[in-house]
């Protein structure tokens, strides 16, 4: 990650500074972090809106009895990390949310881990927590044991006050969290007049499985494991942005030939789910033999993985310092081979499903995301890109083995579903030349590099270009290598509000295909 | 659409032929049932798939049991969009606090005779996340499981050889 004071961050402290903000730097090896006091923690975001920054993640920490809050901020692939340090049993600040809507729902979750108060905040309602635990308890706190106190059965979560429709011939429909197909859980709450959506809630948290409490005390090996587990269709993104963070902590570089591999490893998984949502988009509007083609070429290069590197999706080849396993010449061969066919295949059935009138019906328009709510989202990925968010990681926050090349970040503007079909297609491709890239590049060499132990409290921020978007994962050590906070910010976190916003006024059998071309983690989200 | 013929002309069929488990191996899967199942389900299974709070890997694997290559219809086996239409619930993940009561009604949706296949590790006991405040761990800490098909994920493959020696 770039470090140095780019002229923006420069420029800006003047004038937070100006603005009566006393801005503490405090330098760390691996992350620019500014401490200022809580009071001013909205006026903050008021000059970072103003600055056009955008708002990339928020989390807590209760360590050393005290509560850190934090807010991570990105422009031109410079970010700065926010903190501010609460001493106080019931801790608040002044919330960001009415500033930035991707600030919203963090917040809400912070709220209901921590028992932190963001006052002003527009819908304080809880958000992960449904029963399993009271309001009056804080599963992200210290004094909370891993075990909770569960009762025997949590009650369903029926007292959550959804926003209403009122007037004649309008009316609800709820959806989960159980769903029609093999699907992961979550509630949606849609109020239509006839088939048009006037309007849709979300609620999820259903598949929240305490990752961030189980996650303290680990060895780093297990954390990458779990990393590996926050969303098991980006098993590499995550375990790549846990290891990143670990090894920035433990002041450690990976070597060049397990970077690259890491690089194979991330593109190959961003390939295989991109032929799978391409086919699912097909299947939602019965266009069935993108469906089968885009399935089949997905087993076939899952086969090669399962082959080439020991598992099927690729879960646990990333560990930390390195990676798990070399790729023999054979392998890159074998690689090569393969992605001349699935060029070849892929242009084959794309002319066809270009040609299809009824497919060009159902995709162009619907599902309009405005680059303006795109922007104002946060939104990430291919989501965010295909309605002009021209932002990606690898090219603009560049990481090794990014960094020793040239990344093409392929845009649509339309921001319908078809946009986010073509943009899929288009990154596929700049895939493909990445991973030919790479392999050319493998020289002989390491595949992982001495551990060594943090020193207790060491911090890292790992940011990488997951399949979906940006991962930004925050760690801290304790004392003797264990976990003491791991904070993983899937891309879904920020791509689901925008779900609720471009759904409205198209019709409610549209919803899946709408909801599968933003394919959003419920897991990575509800953590 | 010329273009769309040719495609699946020249594709063909990529379906492969199945074997079947061998017994020791169904036994792995906890299948010493089998001799003793209801006979009302052989030749055909309905399936309810529900995440209890699974990563979403197991999900992956599931869909692929739908590919052209596995294509697990051609047995009788088919997913429904019901637990009142379903034979078998097929549970994924540790089963979240949150998704208890969602996974017990859908257990009691389901009409009699059913089956429950707990699938992947997590399911099975509790895998990375185990029993914590917000996780109930194994799905047979909430419903009675028959049949478990362990692996993170478990493959398409594990996936029709359990689910085949159902029926069997």
């Amino acid at each position: 990650m770039k470090q140095s004071n780019s002229s923006w961050q420069a420029d800006f402290l003047e004038k937070v500074n100006a603005a009566g903000i006393t801005v503490e730097q405090i330098s760390l090896p691996s992350i620019t972090l500014w401490q200022i006091e809580s009071s001013r923690w909205q006026q903050f975001a008021e000059l970072a809106v103003q600055q056009n920054l955008r708002w990339a993640a928020g989390w807590a920490e209760h360590y050393q009895e005290q509560f850190f809050i934090k807010a991570c901020f990105e422009q031109n692939g410079f970010y700065i990390v926010l903190r501010t340090i609460i001493n106080d049993a019931s801790p608040e600040l002044p919330t960001q949310a009415t500033v930035y809507p991707a600030a919203n729902r963090s917040e809400r979750h912070t709220q209901d881990m921590f028992g932190i108060n963001f006052t002003g905040h527009p819908d304080n309602r809880r958000w992960t927590r449904h029963k399993a635990w009271s309001d009056h308890s804080f599963p992200l706190r210290r004094d909370f044991p891993v075990q909770g106190a569960p009762e025997a059965v949590t009650p369903p979560d029926m007292d959550y006050s959804f926003v209403k429709s009122h007037g004649a011939g309008t009316y609800e429909i709820p959806v989960g969290p159980v769903h029609a197909g093999i699907i992961e859980p979550g509630h949606f709450r849609f109020q239509a007049v006839g088939e048009l959506i006037l309007n849709l809630e979300e609620r999820l948290g259903y598949v929240h499985k305490g990752i961030e409490k189980i996650a303290e005390g680990r060895a780093p090996e297990s954390l990458a494991r779990l990393a590996g587990r926050v969303s098991g269709d980006t098993t590499v993104g995550h375990c790549w942005a846990a290891c990143m963070a670990m090894e920035q902590a433990a002041d450690i570089k990976i070597p060049p030939r397990a970077a690259l591999i890491r690089g194979i490893l991330a593109e190959r998984e961003r390939i295989a789910n991109h032929m799978g949502d391409m086919g699912a988009i097909c299947n939602d509007v019965a266009f069935v033999f993108a469906q089968m083609q885009f399935t089949r070429l997905r087993e076939l290069w899952l086969r090669t993985q399962a082959k080439i590197f020991g598992h099927r999706l690729l879960m646990d080849c990333i560990i930390p310092g390195g990676v798990n396993g070399d790729l023999s010449e054979d392998d890159c061969i074998l690689m090569k081979q393969e992605i001349i066919r699935l060029r070849s295949e892929l242009s084959e059935i794309l002319q066809a499903v270009d040609m299809n009138s009824s497919l060009e019906d159902r995709l162009y328009t619907a599902g309009y995301l405005s680059p303006d709510i795109a922007a104002a989202f946060g939104t990430l990925g291919y989501v965010g890109r295909a309605s002009g968010q021209d932002f990606d990681v690898r090219r603009d926050a560049s990481y090794a083995p990014y960094n020793q090349l040239t990344v093409k970040v392929p845009l649509e503007a339309q921001g319908d579903i078809a946009s986010r079909f073509w943009v899929r297609n288009k990154e596929i491709n700049v895939a493909l030349k990445l991973i030919e890239k790479f392999i050319d590049q493998l020289s002989p060499g390491n595949l992982i590099a001495d551990w060594k132990t943090p020193l207790p409290g060491s911090e890292g921020l790992g940011i990488v270009e997951g399949w979906r978007g940006e991962i930004i994962t925050y760690i801290r050590f304790d004392a003797d290598n264990k976990i003491s906070r791991f904070y993983p910010r899937d891309p879904s976190a920020l791509n689901w509000p925008a779900l609720e916003k471009l759904v409205l006024d198209n019709i409610v059998p549209d919803f899946p295909v709408c909801n599968k071309s933003l394919n959003g983690s419920y897991s990575g989200n509800d953590l | 659409m010329l273009r769309l013929f040719k495609k699946i002309l020249t594709t063909g069929v990529v379906t492969e032929p199945f074997k079947a488990a061998k017994d020791d191996e169904l036994e792995q899967l906890g299948i010493q049932i089998k001799k003793f199942i209801d006979k009302k389900f052989s030749g055909s299974i309905a399936i309810r798939a529900v995440d209890a709070g699974s990563c979403n890997g197991c999900e992956l694997e599931i869909h692929a049991l739908n590919n052209p290559f596995y294509d697990i219809e051609r047995f009788g086996i088919h997913f429904v969009a019901s637990p009142r239409h379903a034979d078998v619930l097929l549970v994924t993940g540790p089963v979240s606090r949150h998704m208890q009561t969602a996974l017990l009604r859908t257990y009691e949706a389901a009409p009699n005779p059913k089956w429950v296949v707990a699938v992947g590790d997590c399911a099975a006991c509790g895998g990375e996340f185990g029993i914590s405040y917000a996780s109930c761990g194994a799905v047979s800490n909430v419903i009675p499981v028959d049949v478990v098909i362990p692996g993170c994920p478990p493959t398409p493959l594990a996936l029709m050889k359990g689910l085949l020696g159902l029926i069997k």
